[in-house]
């Protein structure tokens, strides 16, 4: 991220700044950024403004992204995972009319990749920065609706609420029923959301070393966890957490221990499963690794995407 | 075959196209011009500049064109263009016991200085539907007056002479005056930025709120002290003169409720008030507000909170339109990821059921034949 200059053109009326928002509503949000890579895990107010998409369609996300992009940054934006789906081709889409930002889907090109619902099976490095648009920041929203009682038991440690619900899981159930949303504890202080990514990627936030930014534009949140720290998912030593795993690789490029989304061929039943992460599957079909569905049909689409977009 | 869907942009681009023809209708039915809107339906102008919170006919009229009349669109059109506005500064308070009224009445009293103003309004109508109005028949001229200039005096300074109703509370100047648009949420909430919050709240939520309230809900006697519904002067201070400026004069309707209370230990027995201020003629939505703001004010005064109308967070946090439509409608957003994952857990879990409900059916047909044999 590059200081930024102001980039106003006022010979038309509706004329935007860099990145759409003004300089001084960046500056509020890189102070609730700081804040929260000091307190890792805690959820910092901020005046979050309204964006020209929807609440819950990422404007948290958008927001943290706007106050820390800069004209070198490369951005890369993913829905489910997927490079293309239209959330993420209309965000990107955001940032290159307003930013004229170079966008990409390569996973390891990007400087900063906005996210709703996953994190890249890539593993990511040092120097790349983690957005994640987070609908409900409040780990324990579920369990008590009231601001007032959760920011009291975030401040006081008090989280017994949520290992009684994890517990309760385990009486009912057997196993713990969260899928999604699987909370963690953050250097070994705050509990907090992952936001809606499967459980499977929780151990990716572990000690990663990339710098990771949650934003919840409705709810007026900033989080943060800076890299290397520990994000530990919440368990029982007789009922240790574990992650999700699929029967079958990949059908498109074969992969194993990645997270797989569930297609359905027909209406006979028929289903084929094929990696969530579009990047990561087009790669591994360009470098030759080929699923079973595929056949011998040479990789398709497989060329990465970077681009710079017409203003 | 399976082929990784690709397109997205093409699709939303021909989305767009679509959306736009849509809009404009029958291409050879002349165009809407904004001021038709902005003259024509100028209650739906003035709901969409009050909740987007920005007073500009012209741009709410454009707002509710692009939406299609799409009241909640146009107020989440208008207000992240507001959003974009620099902030010079606040007015002064503005002072509506000057307003140039247009309607103006009181429930609590018959006549009163200033007189009962119906003013442009929809009560007393017979709800007939018009067949003339399908046509463009022309309107008679409305009548007019002598300009009796009486002071049309706030009811509520009337009943506050005598110390029936509490004071105004008094602001304190050195406070500075809360922006819910600048500043996080907060509760609990300071007088100000709920009735900045209400005022800019839907509708319809606050509308049923304020009916749960009259149905036992939180019942708070209301009367309605006064609505008045005219133009006010806004004046702004500027330091380099050393004195205010009028710059420019805005719609307001203002509701002021009277509400019985039978005091507490903080209070003595006394009407208290609840408020309501909104742009333009919005009546409906003024009363709800007052109400709402009434009931909000049950820890202040005391009161016991029992319904869900004198619960600030669930009232202050859910009456958003453009957050509430954001959030109720990002649900069509793909949710594959999540939901693979929900399946894979409801399949495990019927797994195990069927599983344990065989073994408990092998169970008790072996007990069967245990029990056939023992006799």
């Amino acid at each position: 991220m590059n200081a930024l200059t102001q980039d106003t053109s006022s010979q038309n009326l509706a004329s935007y700044n860099f990145a759409y928002l003004d300089e001084q509503t960046k500056r509020m949000i890189r102070r609730a950024i700081l804040k929260g890579i000091a307190i890792p895990g805690y959820q910092v107010p901020f005046a979050s403004r309204e964006m020209p998409m929807p609440y819950g369609w990422g404007t948290g996300g958008v927001q943290v992204t706007a106050a820390i992009i800069g004209r070198d940054d490369v951005l890369k934006v993913i829905d489910q995972g997927a490079d293309d789906t239209t959330n993420a081709v209309s965000i990107r889409a955001f940032f290159a009319k307003t930013a004229g930002v170079v966008t990409t889907t390569a996973t390891p090109d990007a400087t900063i990749i906005q996210t709703r619902h996953r994190i890249p099976e890539t593993p990511l490095t040092e120097g790349q920065v983690l957005v994640y648009q987070v609908p409900i920041p409040e780990p324990l929203r579920f369990l008590e609706p009231r601001e007032t009682e959760t920011r009291k038991m975030h401040a006081l440690e008090e989280y017994g609420l949520m290992h009684v619900k994890l517990y309760e899981d385990i009486a009912r159930n057997g196993h713990i029923a969260t899928t999604y949303a699987y909370p963690v504890k953050v250097e070994g202080r705050y509990v907090m959301d992952p936001s809606p990514t499967p459980k499977f990627d929780n151990p990716k936030m572990h000690r990663s070393e990339t710098l990771q930014l949650f934003g919840a534009g409705r709810e007026k949140r900033i989080y943060a966890i800076p890299p290397h720290t520990e994000v530990v998912s919440l368990d029982f030593e007789d009922h240790p957490f574990e992650i999700q795993h699929f029967d079958q690789p990949c059908a498109m490029c074969g992969a194993e221990q990645v997270y797989l989304d569930e297609v359905v061929l027909d209406d006979k039943g028929g289903r084929m499963f094929v990696c969530s992460d579009t990047h990561y599957c087009e790669s591994r079909r360009a470098d030759g690794h080929c699923g079973a569905l595929l056949g011998d049909e040479p990789g398709l689409g497989a060329e990465a995407n970077t681009r710079k977009e017409a203003m | 075959m399976y082929v990784a869907v690709k397109g997205g942009e093409a699709a939303i681009a021909n989305a767009h196209r679509l959306l736009a023809a849509r809009r404009r209708g029958d291409a050879n039915v002349p165009g809407l011009t904004l001021e038709q809107i902005a003259g024509q339906l100028s209650l739906a102008v003035d709901r969409v500049m009050g909740e987007g919170s920005l007073y500009d006919p012209e741009l709410a009229a454009l707002a509710i064109k692009q939406a299609r009349g799409d009241l909640i669109e146009a107020v989440f059109l208008l207000r992240a263009y507001r959003t974009t506005l620099p902030r010079f500064g606040h007015s002064e308070p503005m002072d509506t016991g000057r307003m140039v009224v247009e309607r103006r009445i009181s429930a609590i009293y018959k006549d009163l200085p200033g007189g009962q103003l119906l003013g442009p309004t929809f009560d007393y109508t017979h709800r007939l539907l018009d067949p003339e109005l399908a046509g463009d028949a022309p309107v008679d001229a409305p009548e007019t007056g002598e300009d009796a200039n009486e002071r049309v005096v706030r009811v509520s300074d009337i009943l506050g002479d005598e110390g029936l109703i509490e004071d105004d509370p008094l602001a304190d100047a050195s406070r500075p005056v809360a922006d819910i648009t600048r500043t996080p949420t907060e509760y609990p909430m300071d007088r100000d930025a709920r009735l900045q919050t209400l005022a800019r709240g839907d509708e319809g939520f606050l509308l049923a709120l304020a009916y749960s309230t009259q149905r036992g809900y939180a019942r708070s006697h209301p009367f309605v002290g006064e609505i008045r519904i005219g133009e006010v002067d806004v004046e702004v201070m500027i330091p380099e003169l050393g004195f205010t400026v009028a710059i420019g004069r805005v719609k307001l309707t203002e509701c002021q409720m009277v509400n019985q209370f039978q005091g507490s230990a903080k209070a003595p027995p006394q009407f208290t008030r609840g408020y309501g201020l909104v742009f333009g003629h919005a009546e409906r939505k003024a009363m709800a507000m007052s109400l709402c703001d009434r009931a909000l004010r049950a820890s202040e005064l005391g009161e016991d909170i029992v319904a869900p109308a004198q619960d600030e967070e669930f009232v202050l946090s859910h009456c958003d339109n453009v957050q509430a439509t954001g959030f109720v409608e990002h649900l069509k957003l793909p949710h594959y990821v999540d939901f693979q994952a929900e399946l894979d857990l409801v399949r495990r879990m019927r797994a195990e059921h069927f599983e344990a409900a065989t073994k408990a059916a092998d169970e008790t047909a072996a007990t069967d034949d245990t029990m056939e044999a023992a006799e």
